[in-house]
């Protein structure tokens, strides 16, 4: 498996994003970095967002810790969002560093946009912890054989959610795939502030629905999946 | 007044019946001890117990309150502890206790953790991180971490186990202190059958998910009526086989030449030690093993088996 996945997105992404740049000969070079910049700061956003559920989660079952929490009066909800605000804290700081690092490197600066950037980046956090919740269930019921997906799954979604480069580059059949993922709308709408200064209304709302179903989706898959969990022992058997 | 209430308490997992339609009760203050084989259904009941495994049928009521319906209320007053748990590697003994309390609502976590900590003699090594303890140091933040919430009921999955005989020692006179001190119901399980005799009142014994017997440790090892002498002779030439005869054949067994093992039931106990002293041979050694709740689980185990 592991042969042909990482090959195949890198092909993917680095294809459609030459593809692309060949596009983009007019353009100036600060565009060019603005676009790449403002894309790979969203995505470690996203990443980010993701991991701090999966792997908090996947480093409370290699602790063997699991037990304790899930034997105390803490209620799944309660233990999910302590991630979530951890998870906060941490972007925090990710952000800082990025966009200081971008800042003093490429000139480039991300609060330049202003606060139009802001209701985007809210929305890919929100289809973060939303992946990193999906991601946490399947190694719940899986267990540990899951783990993988904790590392790799959000780069699965990377050439489909056109981080780098606007839908348009992908093949028409690419592109109904890509419409499916609330973190496309996030970018096209980051390209589209990068570009006008203006935020788009339409891509917001539109990553807002999208963000409401995948969530609604993962917590019905999240209680029907720990119900069984519990059914089966699995909990118990994590490590 | 029962603390613990379980009726027909049943786990099937596909095709397998870990636990078989169990009902027991248990007391306010009791100590009571699990028994049984590997795969008995011993750790599955705990698990069910804790709401981390659910049950396929039957109720648990814990508190007088039924369990699937006040899970939080109830985890809140108990505790649990396993050889197989441990904490966040990355964090030192108090961050991990520091959570824990804060978790289980302690009013004053820092004073608690202290009072905890200076329990298990551990306060020295309190900023050490959890990774860098022995298995030993280890076990007894575990512990400290199940009584931070002063539990009125505290489940023990075999907390003894990987343990060295002396910290063993300590954690059981730790666990009879608080005991004392506290009169919290104990749930325990353990393959160390005289570590159950000491601690535990009374003993539920589970074979296949199911309970094949319970009583003290005291009833349970007087379904073994046998005491068995280890008696070994001088080597003597003549007068062996005189001695022999002076016990029943099936009560006699001879290991080795002028070594014996010598059956007999308690009433009749003085009478054998009277035989084998009056015997005129002369006795090197003599070893008298009083039936134990080993040989109560053994004998259980195997007749399950044969079954």
């Amino acid at each position: 498996m592991d042969i042909f996945y990482w090959p195949t997105l890198n092909i993917l992404l680095w294809g459609f994003l030459s593809v692309f740049l060949q596009t983009q000969q007019q353009a100036s070079s600060s565009a060019i970095i603005a676009i790449i910049m403002g894309a790979l700061i969203l995505w470690m956003l996203f990443n980010r967002a993701q991991q701090d559920i999966s792997i908090h989660f996947l480093e409370d079952v290699w602790n063997r810790n699991l037990l304790n929490l899930f034997v105390s009066p803490l209620t799944t909800t309660e233990y999910v969002f302590s991630f979530i605000i951890l998870s906060v804290f941490k972007i925090v700081v990710v952000g800082g560093v990025m966009t200081v690092l971008t800042l003093l490197l490429y000139h480039f600066n991300i609060f330049s946009f202003g606060i139009a950037l802001v209701p985007f980046i809210l929305n890919l956090l929100f289809f973060g912890w939303t992946v990193g919740l999906l991601i946490m269930t399947l190694i719940m019921r899986w267990g540990t054989d899951a783990q993988i997906l904790a590392f790799s799954f959000a780069f699965l979604l990377q050439p489909f959610s056109a981080v780098f480069y606007p839908v348009s580059v992908l093949p028409k059949a690419l592109q109904f795939i890509s419409y499916l993922f609330p973190s496309t709308y996030v970018f096209e709408g980051m390209r589209a502030v990068i570009a006008t200064g203006a935020i788009s209304p339409h891509l917001m709302i539109q990553s807002l629905i999208g963000n409401i179903l995948y969530l609604a989706l993962a917590i019905m898959v999240f209680h029907h999946v720990f119900k069984k969990v519990l059914e089966q022992g699995l909990l118990t058997k994590l490590e | 007044m029962h603390v613990i209430q379980v009726n027909n308490l049943l786990k099937r997992f596909k095709n397998v019946v870990a636990v078989n339609g169990i009902s027991f009760d248990i007391s306010q203050g009791e100590i009571v001890g699990f028994l049984g084989p590997n795969g008995a259904g011993k750790t599955t009941t705990m698990h069910m117990l804790l709401g981390i495994i659910t049950p396929t049928e039957g109720s648990i009521h814990i508190f007088g309150k039924n369990f699937s319906e006040h899970r939080g209320d109830i985890l809140a007053q108990m505790n649990f502890s396993s050889a197989y748990i441990q904490f966040m590697s990355q964090l030192t003994i108090w961050e991990n206790l520091y959570i824990f309390a804060k978790l289980y609502n302690i009013p004053t976590p820092k004073k608690k953790i202290a009072e905890m900590l200076d329990m298990m003699e551990i306060s020295d090594m309190k900023n050490k991180l959890f990774s860098k303890l022995s298995s030993g140091q280890k076990t007894r933040v575990v512990l400290a971490k199940t009584l931070l919430n002063d539990p009125r009921i505290l489940l023990l999955d075999e907390p003894t186990a990987s343990l060295d005989p002396d910290i063993a020692d300590k954690v059981r006179t730790i666990l009879k202190q608080i005991h004392k001190e506290k009169g919290m119901t104990i749930l325990y399980t353990s393959h160390n059958m005289a570590e159950i005799e000491e601690l535990c009142e009374r003993v539920i014994f589970l074979h296949k998910g199911n309970i094949i017997h319970e009583g003290t440790p005291q009833a349970l090892t007087k379904i073994i009526p046998n005491y068995a002498i280890e008696v070994v002779l001088e080597n003597h030439t003549n007068g062996m086989e005189t001695f022999k005869k002076s016990f029943h054949q099936k009560n006699i067994k001879e290991l080795s030449h002028g070594h014996f093992v010598i059956t007999t039931e308690q009433d009749a106990l003085p009478k054998a030690l009277h035989t084998i002293m009056t015997s005129g041979l002369k006795v090197k050694d003599v070893d008298i093993h009083k039936p134990d709740l080993e040989d109560v689980f053994i004998k259980f185990s195997r007749e399950e088996k044969q079954s």
